[in-house]
């Protein structure tokens, strides 16, 4: 993808780093990334903030072999649409695990991970990836 | 509500003309442009000055070439200023949201003679540039972010498919088989060569589970057609192709947004707005053009519009139903896949195919007695569709 200045990356960071989205309280449909009108009830909706738990099923996946620009140095990566505990699906890598180790249905939790480097001077893109949620419990 | 109510005058194609789509080292944009629409001129047996608007499809002269502005750019060198140019941009939909606003035009009374068009010019930038031209069709924020690319998009619809109803790997390449089998009858493809399905599953991954002979080409081509009202069509051609709908559709850019990422609910509504105003059902159309990027796109089409259920898709492929000769020829022009795939023409380029095909003019892979055909055009992975369907006039 192109190369944005900082401020596009800035203007993000809480939807990045932490996961936060909006519900729309009158229908309850959450929403990630956040909406500010609800779809479904337009005026009449009242959003509000909604931290996500971080935690999610993987809904569907694949393995990228041929590379956006920046991302040459990742191959293969696995790209995911995780199904997060309250409703919402999400894009992002899943990682700390094998390719083949992925499979529908498997259980992710959020973890913070570097997303790509912008060249050797540009800045350093920081944000979500999902990991196995028994990872932690190997690593013990 | 169709959108058709408060448009008053039926519309007719009366010239078509496109350039062979491929890599033209030797064209440029302008080039591909201005050879397309003076086939398309000289075909309707007029100067080109009686064009009172011109509306042409381009998704990223800027990334591609960095090249915007590209309607009057284009409109000066076909020789048609003063009058108005347009560019049209809806990803991959381009073309035909094109084809869109020239029908609306004529139809609404405005104009009686409009010239739309697509043009792409691909091949000049490194391929990894130009992917990342085709990723600003998706969320760029919160899907390309992460590293998703747009093969990748349909490699989960792909995945996800599977998983739901079963589809096997081979089933899926059968469709790739059968455009290239089209495309080998199409003197204007890309890609003339007849495949296998070990071929398909032999083939580099790209996205898994898609693989390089599951994706369409980036081509250079262009594509242009001419309008014009019905009862003024007999000045120009004596096989006028009537526009009985063009409806259009939108849905949300990012794949997650959906409520089911197996359905193209875009497509679905403007195939329902099309067959409406038409006043035909699926089982009367001839001739099918569906966007085939990916294999699994022209089965979720096929789905979509309406010719069978969910998930059954596949099932339309023993005994050659999809193949010219059978019930429900599908891209007999060889698809985006063998056909080709210059972004912006495509939309225009599909609807050509159909003129060629009702008119009776497709050579070796005529559809006998076409009388209605149906393209289908989509933007990204869905978040755009527009659905036409002509009928050969009487």
């Amino acid at each position: 993808m192109a190369m944005l200045g900082v401020a596009s990356h800035w203007r993000r960071y809480r939807e990045l780093y932490t996961l936060k989205g909006s519900r729309c309280a009158k229908c309850g449909q959450a929403f990630f990334p956040v909406r500010r009108i609800c779809p479904n009830c337009r005026r009449e909706g009242r959003i509000e903030p909604l931290p996500f738990s971080g935690r999610g099923s993987i809904y569907t996946y694949t393995v990228i072999r041929t590379p956006p620009e920046g991302f040459e140095d990742y191959i293969p990566y696995v790209v995911a649409l995780v199904q997060l505990e309250e409703g919402p699906l999400v894009t992002s890598q899943v990682v700390d695990c094998a390719p083949s180790d992925v499979f529908i249905g498997m259980p992710v939790e959020t973890c913070f991970r570097k997303i790509r480097a912008q060249n050797r001077e540009g800045i350093i893109i920081y944000g979500f990836k999902f990991r196995p949620r028994d990872s932690q419990v190997k690593q013990q | 509500m169709n959108g058709s109510d408060g448009l008053r005058r039926r519309v007719a194609i009366v010239g078509i003309g496109s350039t062979t789509f491929g890599e033209h080292w030797d064209k440029g944009l302008r080039d591909l442009a201005l050879e397309a629409s003076l086939k398309a001129v000289e075909e309707a047996g007029i100067k080109g000055k009686e064009i009172e608007s011109f509306y042409v499809g381009n998704m990223s002269g800027g990334m591609f070439l960095g090249q915007e502005h590209v309607a009057a750019l284009v409109a000066d060198f076909l020789g048609l200023k003063p009058a108005p140019a347009v560019r049209v941009e809806a990803a991959c939909a381009s073309g035909g949201v094109a084809l869109r606003q020239g029908y609306i035009s004529v139809a609404s009374g405005l104009y009686d003679l409009v010239a739309v068009g697509g043009v792409e010019k691909m091949t000049d930038v490194q391929g990894s540039l130009a992917a990342t031209a085709l990723a600003g069709a998706m969320d760029t924020e919160w899907e390309a972010y992460f590293g998703a690319t747009f093969p990748g998009i349909y490699a989960m619809m792909a995945h996800r498919y599977m998983h739901n109803y079963g589809l096997s790997r081979e089933a899926l390449a059968e469709v790739a088989v059968k455009n290239h089998f089209h495309g080998s009858f199409n003197p204007q493809a890309h890609f003339k060569n007849r495949i296998t399905v070990d071929d398909v599953i032999g083939s580099p991954l790209v996205a898994d589970p898609l693989r390089v002979y599951d994706c369409c080409p980036m081509s250079d081509g262009a594509a242009c057609l001419l309008l014009a009202p019905l009862e003024e069509a007999r000045k120009y051609t004596d096989t006028p192709i009537i526009v009985e709908a063009c409806s259009q559709a939108s849905d949300s850019l990012s794949l997650f947004d959906r409520g089911d990422i197996c359905t193209l609910e875009a497509t679905r509504e403007a195939a329902g707005q099309a067959f409406s105003q038409a006043k035909i059902s699926p089982r009367e159309v001839d001739v099918l053009e569906v966007h085939d990027c990916f294999t699994i796109a022209e089965l979720l089409a096929l789905e979509d519009l309406g010719f069978c259920r969910k998930g059954e898709a596949a099932s339309l492929y023993k005994e050659g139903q999809t193949y010219f000769g059978g019930r429900l020829p599908v891209n007999t022009d060889g698809g985006l896949k063998a056909g080709g795939h210059a972004v912006g023409a495509t939309g225009i380029k599909q609807a050509i195919e159909l003129v060629k095909q009702l008119r009776g003019d497709a050579g070796g892979r005529q559809v006998k007695g076409a009388e209605i055909g149906l393209a289908h055009n989509v933007g990204g992975s869905g978040a755009t569709a527009v659905v036409t369907i002509l009928r050969r006039g009487g």
